[in-house]
């Protein structure tokens, strides 16, 4: 079955861990989770694709992981705090697991930060439809509850 | 009669945490984070509040992809700090404060907020980061905490409105509480972050700052607002700024902002912090409250002989 689409999935760059991906995912997610043992992270590294048996995982989910395709891991449903577990136990931290996901040097990821970080004009929608800031965070915007309450 | 005096808002990354951690604090790029604290830290110990509730989320310490808790409140005597996977943060065990938070869960789930009640449970550094910027790096931490832990990492969190209104339900609790304990209540997580996906290191200081605005002077603003908002606005992990409401909501409408702080980057996150104090109550609200509480009285006397001659 397709993926059922929702609004979210018009943010570009971002894959929304929801209920369907959590699903998908689950076994991803409890491999990272395992690596919070040390004899664990060991009995990995000893034999990646040996351990990864041990989950339930499909094909392309262990070809992720192997690879180290991080993008490729949140696609099929592993969440962020759970494959950065794989990250550290590769030593790497959150930012630079970001700069991989993002394509670009771990310097160019760093100086990026440094500047103020990735502006959100012309990152907020892929299909060109949403443009405007939200209006409720906006200070001086009036709007009223009640319509708002019918667009949430 | 317990009350709740402030609430305060702080970020929680974690490599604020290592920072502390690896004593690099004075580093210039870590210097200008954590002097946007030092006030907050002098406001604090002046403050010394009885008992602190800090609202924040898990990630993937305590809770798994097994059981993901919407509203989790942490009813133990103590906490220990989580191992993240770089081994437990050198902060000290956080003590719970048990009989206030039985009288929260007790007095919220007959609000109707449905909320675990775990009675054991390691913390990271959602928790611990907030404690650090407020109370820097003390030996004990100087009060209990009841921890109250958010699910913001699977999709859908509760909404902005949902924790709104489950702070107003704390407050009703806190205040129906017979000692006299000032409680300050921490909302934490934020400000705008993405650290997944190609999109990641996105930053939106402008809604940071209406975020900020709102929250301090007209929060049924951001009550509203959905969960795609925040997401494409402030980044895949900028929801986290949903747990700001159940501190906002857990105050009285017109508070006082005593502080602000903000900065970009600590590491892949905007740094927000604000603190808002509640108006000492004048005698004439506290008599408005007397007199309530007399007419709670003598209905509850009336009933009473009702059921007596029933």
């Amino acid at each position: 079955m397709a993926r059922e689409q929702h609004d979210y999935d018009d943010i570009p760059g971002t894959f929304v861990f929801d209920q369907e991906r959590s699903r998908q995912g689950f076994g991803i997610n409890m491999f990272c989770m395992s690596l919070m043992k040390d004899e664990n992270r060991k009995a990995f590294k000893a034999n990646e694709a040996e351990y990864l048996k041990k989950f339930n995982l499909t094909p392309e989910q262990t070809e992720a992981i192997l690879k180290r395709e991080y993008n490729r891991m949140l696609e099929l449903g592993g969440n962020i705090y759970f494959t950065a577990k794989l990250g550290a136990t590769d030593g790497h931290s959150f930012r630079h697991l970001a700069a991989e996901m993002t394509g670009a040097s771990q310097d160019d990821y760093a100086n990026m930060m440094l500047a103020g970080g990735r502006s959100v004009e012309g990152n907020r929608s892929k299909s060109g439809k949403v443009g405007k800031a939200a209006k409720a965070a906006k200070p001086k915007a009036k709007t009223r509850s009640k319509s708002r309450s019918k667009r949430g | 009669m317990a009350r709740i005096i402030a609430g305060v808002a702080s970020s929680h990354v974690p490599a604020i945490g290592a920072a502390i951690d690896n004593h690099q604090t004075e580093e210039p790029y870590w210097q200008r984070v954590f002097s946007g604290f030092e006030k907050s830290k002098e406001w604090m110990a002046k403050t010394k509040p009885d008992v602190c509730i800090v609202v924040y989320n898990d990630h993937a310490s305590a809770f798994s992809v097994e059981i993901v808790p919407t509203f989790a409140l942490g009813c133990a005597a103590e906490f220990p700090p989580a191992d993240e996977g770089w081994g437990p943060r050198p902060v000290p065990v956080v003590k719970g404060h048990p009989v206030l938070a039985a009288h929260i869960a007790q007095s919220v789930i007959l609000d109707e907020f449905d909320l675990t009640v775990v009675n054991k449970m390691e913390v990271d550094h959602g928790l611990t980061v907030p404690m650090n910027l407020l109370f820097g790096s003390p030996q004990q931490w100087p009060c209990p905490v009841i921890p109250l832990a958010v699910n913001v990492v699977l999709y859908p969190p509760p909404t902005g409105h949902r924790c709104f209104m489950l702070g107003r339900a704390i407050r009703k609790a806190v205040e129906s509480y017979p000692e006299d304990l000032r409680v300050v209540v921490f909302g934490t997580g934020g400000m705008s972050h993405q650290i997944s996906g190609p999109r990641a290191g996105l930053i939106n200081s402008k809604f940071d700052k209406a975020f900020l605005d709102n929250l301090s002077k007209d929060p049924n603003k951001l009550m509203r607002l959905p969960h795609v908002e925040y997401m494409r606005e402030a980044g895949a992990e900028g929801i986290e700024m949903v747990m700001w409401l159940v501190m906002r909501g857990a105050l009285d409408d017109k508070v006082d902002e005593v502080y602000r702080f903000y900065t970009v980057p600590a590491s892949n996150t905007a740094v927000g912090h604000i603190i808002l104090a509640n108006r000492s109550r004048g005698a004439k609200a506290a008599a408005k409250r007397k007199a309530a509480a007399g007419k709670h009285k003598r209905a509850a006397a009336r009933a009473k002989v009702h059921r007596v001659r029933g």
